[in-house]
């Protein structure tokens, strides 16, 4: 299916509710990122390229799907611009756009790291099941 | 019948871009009561107010009606104007079809439509106006300065210089405020106190100037010219006036554990104290809530030692009655507490301290004589990393908003005067923008970069742990764009700036305005920067919002030349829109007299004269001097008794028929 631009930036605001236009780029979420090292584009870059429409871009980044949706970035980001929840939003758009589960309960246990948080794994499936 | 003139004015493109002025104009011909009507790009340029006067001459005009922007801005303007060409003030009406109207509808069929409805309603109105003249009230010549740093202080002598009256409440029990707690003072790095304290010793010893410290006003009543001010002056427990300042009580006193709050908290006071060693007036004050003598009434050590017996455990709080014909509000801020950012482990680690608090870490009298050591182990540091914008441009509700505006200028001072002082210190700072924007400010913050050596990098702290004894700062780098992890051994935030938790109360008190951060709102935010709207209430200092010291004085002598113009004036013209009862309707049942704020109603026993019979009533007088025309009356009066001059029940139905058209 052809999605224009306007379409995806539409879009993530819509999943979203945020308004990335609200950042002043201080960079706090990207301090905050325990994720940050396995990153291709760093948490405030995500911010602002949403706010460029590059949404295409950022649906090909391994970012996506590096987040922990450990809410970080959420909880100390000084203008309620939550880039955690904008990733929710794009990794949506993509899975929308694949159908089907990337991941079932059936193949957790093998994959389960001790260090995981309970948050992650609720959010693992939210991200990776339809 | 009134000849009625009504002037509709462009503002430029401001009305005429939204609102089809000929429209207007054409409405109005009709309107009853108009005789003339026209249009003018700037009314109240000399051209359009000259365009007003010829015209009054040549249609021998009674009312006025100006089309224009809000009375606030221009009604004093076209009020000056119609009395100058001999016609009574009170018989002009503005039209507000410029903030009401033209800024506020994108669309023209609209915004004519409305700018017809409110002309005409002040057409309707001017109909039943009548010629008013104002009355005259005194000024009391003392001014009153709440509020005791540098703002207040300021204010107060430039007030005293010019030869009135002032008084000085502050809550504290000395002056000096903020700046006495400050080491060295940005861009020049002249010491505060040395600036500071000749200015507390002037505003002492000026005979003109009255101080009350560890006082709080608690009641105002009254108006411009006229304010009559209680202040409570809290009890010091110790006699002022036979206290020589000896200090041997503070040093006997055997209640060791209070905070020392003059520094911030980072070592402890006596429970008998001077707050510092330049402290106005030089007399301790007991602490009840610390003083052994107060909570368990044994010891009372501090009055056996006292060589003048001045310590008064009985000592109550003195109550001041004055009166004052201008109040300057100078009661400053304090620094956000950051019970909210939990990242930065404020509360958790020692090491972790404001910059206030790094102010009286590096003062020489401060609690480690000017020696930079860390709270924790009273050793020095090898590196210092400073956090900007901590509770600032916040809009999460965990902090404020707006920039504090000091920040960036103070950090790089204490980032440049560690680097001086101990260049063995690795220094840095993270900052989201650096803001210099002032007299030899960037350059300032410049030095410290290219000559000092500090690290300025741009990004913000996501958080701080702890780790062996020392501090890790995670943090970003935006221009690098990476993570930075930085090793440090203090750690300062600038912490965001904020009111005075006293201002909401005394904008209560004074019914000054305050805008959502407790910040005391101007008339004008460019032509009226220290008046308060409320007339004979002046704002000096950080009160008005955050500032550094140069603007607070700037702005304290400008109030002081306020007040002065003021105090100058042997009486003042009084509003003449105020309350009248008609003593014939009135029913005496009082409610106007419980409702008026002033105390400006008072019943009064009356012979008359009632379908041919004398009888005695019962009725409402209004005191025309004290009344301040709000008009709580005449919604109150159940018999249409009370009424409004200028603002008369028939003229405010006749708007409201003409708004409904």
């Amino acid at each position: 299916m052809h999605q224009n631009n306007n379409y995806l930036v539409e879009t993530a605001a819509q999943i979203s509710g945020v308004n990335p236009k609200s950042c002043m780029k201080c960079g706090k979420c990207t301090a905050s990122c325990p994720a940050f090292d396995d990153m291709d584009l760093s948490p405030h870059m995500f911010v602002s390229m949403v706010e460029a429409g590059r949404i295409r871009e950022l649906m090909e980044s391994t970012s996506l799907w590096k987040c922990l949706s450990c809410f970080a970035c959420v909880e100390r980001c000084p203008r309620g611009v939550e880039p955690s929840t904008l990733m929710e939003a794009v990794r949506l758009m993509v899975i929308r756009k694949q159908g089907g589960h990337r991941i079932s309960a059936d193949e957790i246990p093998e994959l389960l790291d001790k260090r995981i948080p309970q948050q992650a794994l609720t959010s693992a499936f939210r991200k990776y099941s339809r | 019948m009134q000849r009625i003139g009504v002037f509709v004015c462009w503002c430029g493109s401001n009305i005429a871009a939204a609102v089809d002025i000929e429209t207007v104009v054409q409405a109005m011909k009709s309107e009853p009561g108009v005789v003339y009507s026209t249009d003018y790009q700037y009314m109240c340029s000399e051209a359009g107010q000259g365009k007003l006067k010829d015209a009054v001459k040549e249609h021998g005009l009674t009312g006025i009606v100006i089309c224009a922007c809000s009375p606030r801005m221009h009604e004093a303007t076209f009020r000056n104007a119609a009395k100058a060409a001999g016609v009574n003030p009170y018989m002009v009406e503005i039209a507000n079809i410029r903030e009401q109207c033209s800024w506020i509808h994108r669309d023209r069929a609209e915004a004519t439509a409305k700018a017809v409805v409110l002309s005409r309603t002040a057409v309707a109105k001017v109909n039943l106006n009548t010629p008013l003249t104002p009355g005259t009230s005194d000024v009391v010549k003392r001014a009153l300065v709440i509020g005791g740093g540098i703002a207040g202080l300021q204010s107060a002598l430039d007030i005293a210089e010019a030869g009135y009256q002032v008084d000085i409440v502050e809550k504290q029990p000395t002056i000096g405020g903020k700046m006495a707690q400050l080491d060295k003072t940005f861009p020049t790095l002249d010491c505060a106190a040395c600036i500071l304290t000749p200015k507390m010793v002037d505003a002492a010893q000026h005979e003109n100037i009255r101080i009350y410290t560890y006082s709080e006003v608690e009641q105002v009543s009254g108006f411009v010219g006229n304010f009559s001010v209680r202040i409570r002056g809290k009890a010091r427990s110790v006699k002022a006036d036979i206290c020589s300042g000896c200090g041997l009580c503070m040093e006997k006193c055997p209640s060791k554990k209070a905070k020392d709050e003059f520094n911030m908290g980072l070592n402890n006071r006596r429970a008998i104290y001077i707050p510092f060693a330049q402290a106005i007036p030089n007399v301790p004050v007991i602490d009840r809530e610390q003083c052994i003598k107060f909570k368990t009434g044994k010891c009372g050590l501090c009055a056996r030692v006292c060589p003048a017996d001045a310590v008064d455990f009985e000592q109550q709080d003195s109550i001041i009655e004055e009166r004052y014909g201008a109040v300057v509000l100078a009661t400053g801020f304090h620094t956000l507490s950051l019970e909210h950012y939990d990242e930065y482990q404020y509360a958790r680690q020692p090491d972790v301290i404001t910059s206030l608090e790094l102010e009286r870490i590096m003062n020489a009298a401060g609690p480690t004589g000017g020696k930079l050591l860390r709270p924790s182990n009273g050793k020095a540091p090898k590196s210092v990393v400073f956090v900007q914008c901590v509770g600032s441009r916040d809009t999460t509700g965990c902090g404020k908003t707006y920039c504090s505006k000091i920040c960036c200028m103070y950090t790089a001072k204490h980032a440049m005067l560690i680097r001086e002082k101990y260049p063995e210190v690795d220094v840095s700072v993270f900052y989201i923008d650096v803001r210099t924007p002032g007299k030899n400010f960037d350059e300032f913050y410049r030095r410290a970069v290219e000559d000092y050596g500090v690290r300025y990098i741009k990004g913000m702290v996501g958080k701080v742990v702890p780790e062996k004894g020392r501090l890790l700062v995670r943090g970003s780098d935006l221009l690098d764009d990476s993570q930075v992890a930085l090793e440090a051994d203090l750690v300062v935030l600038a912490s965001a700036v904020e009111a005075d938790a006293s201002a909401k109360g005394l904008a209560t008190l004074l019914t000054a305005s305050i805008d959502t951060n407790n910040f005391y709102t101007e008339a004008h935010p460019k032509l009226k920067p220290v008046e308060s709207p409320t007339a004979g209430v002046y704002l000096s200092g950080v009160c008005q919002g955050p500032k550094d010291i140069p603007e607070t004085v700037a702005q304290a002598s400008a109030a002081a030349v306020k007040v002065v113009g003021l105090l100058s004036k042997d009486k003042l013209l009084s509003n003449p829109c105020i309350a009248r009862a008609d003593e014939l309707l009135c029913s005496g049942c009082s409610n106007c007299e419980h409702v008026c704020p002033y105390g400006a109603v008072s019943y009064i026993e009356q012979e008359l004269r009632i379908h041919g019979r004398n009888q005695i009533r019962r009725i409402a007088k209004v005191n025309e001097a004290i009344c301040q025309g709000c008009g709580a009356c005449t919604v109150v009066c159940t018999s249409g008794a009370m009424d409004l001059r200028g603002f008369s029940n028939s003229q405010i139905m006749a708007e409201v028929d003409a708004l409904c058209r």
